[in-house]
């Protein structure tokens, strides 16, 4: 969903996919440059039924519904090392494009990312699993690009605490 | 407490420092790493002073580096006085040649940064550290020991200093957040 944000979105939405018997699973909100943003999985009801319950909320024309009917959710393997990637510099295009092929062409696997444009500034933080043992070498050919494209990043092993 | 400062007061540097401004991100200076200085060199005593004087008028600034004030070195400024997450407290001071040699206690934090306005970021800091350098201005090494928010003030300008920024150490993808609202 992707509309103009207000007060009462995710009320208006979980309520009508409640009375619907859909039951909401993962998802997750934010705001990108002031829009209203949510991805969401419910299970339960047909996507027809859905995109119907939710038809009074997009009548206005604010808000932007797609509704679509999803496999089986798939058990994840246990995927390599988690490392976090922070890349900044003044904006351009493609630094999105070049470091991430950097990463998936050494098998890397982007589980969250965010990226935010601040005037000039543009950031962008990533969640990755990367097979074992390919961080340095991964490190150094993101230096190699990110030197190129004029902008900084750093490889760190996320750090877990399982207590 | 023992003063680990013995006395040393920012009067001490005999400069009232002139304000200067604040670059921000992607200056390419706040990602270079800051070379060693003589502290006793009057231009690093000078830069010292004009650090003091420009984090004095910045509202809510508890410490300045001299990268963001486009200088390339290893000096720094903090005054955490009055912070409510401070605990330890050693008033306002500058640093020079700065290096952390114990951190314990890691604890996640938001914290913002002059030089990137809009944005802040959860980043996990040493509650509790043990700092080397040099005032500016003497020859003589200082030790302090601090904690809570002073201790995540000296972790910050000594990465400024090091030509990192907390973008750099923001704890997921999570963990960046928007200052300025787009509506
Ligand atoms: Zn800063």
């Amino acid at each position: 969903m992707i509309g103009k944000d207000r007060p009462g979105i995710v009320a208006d939405v979980s309520e009508a996919l409640a009375r619907l018997g859909a039951n909401l699973t993962d998802s997750t909100m934010t705001r990108l440059r002031g829009h209203f943003t949510w991805t969401l999985v419910c299970s339960g009801p047909g996507a027809a039924e859905v995109d119907a319950a939710l038809g009074p909320l997009v009548a206005g024309g604010q808000l932007l519904a797609t509704v679509r009917e999803v496999g089986p959710e798939v058990e994840a393997a246990a995927a390599g090392e988690p490392h976090l990637m922070s890349v900044h510099g003044a904006d351009r295009l493609g630094i999105v494009a070049a470091v991430t092929r950097v990463l998936a062409e050494n098998g890397g696997n982007i589980t969250d990312l965010t990226t935010r444009l601040t005037g000039p500034l543009y950031v962008l933080v990533a969640e990755v699993d990367l097979p074992a043992g390919t961080a340095d070498a991964v490190a150094k050919r993101l230096a190699e690009v990110a030197g190129g494209l004029d902008v900084e990043v750093t490889l760190r092993r996320t750090e877990m605490d399982v207590l | 407490m023992t003063d680990p400062f013995n006395g040393w007061t920012p009067e001490a540097l005999g400069d009232q420092g002139e304000v200067l401004p604040v670059v921000t991100a992607p200056d390419a200076v706040l990602s270079r790493p800051g070379p060693e200085v003589d502290p006793s060199d009057p231009k690093v005593v000078r830069l010292a002073a004009d650090l003091l004087a420009t984090m004095r008028v910045s509202p809510g600034c508890v410490g300045l580096a001299a990268p963001q004030v486009g200088v390339s070195a290893q000096v720094f400024v903090v005054d955490v006085t009055g912070h409510p997450k401070a605990a330890s407290v050693h008033g306002a001071f500058a640093l020079c040649n700065a290096k952390v040699v114990e951190a314990t206690r890691w604890r996640p934090g938001r914290e913002g940064c002059m030089s990137v306005p809009d944005l802040t970021g959860d980043v996990k800091r040493a509650a509790r550290v043990v700092v080397e350098a040099v005032l500016p201005g003497t020859a003589e090494p200082v030790r302090l020991t601090t904690d809570a928010f002073e201790a995540r003030a000296l972790q910050h300008e000594i990465d400024h200093c090091a030509g990192l920024l907390f973008l750099d150490r923001v704890a997921g993808a999570h963990a960046l957040h928007q200052r300025k609202v787009y509506l």
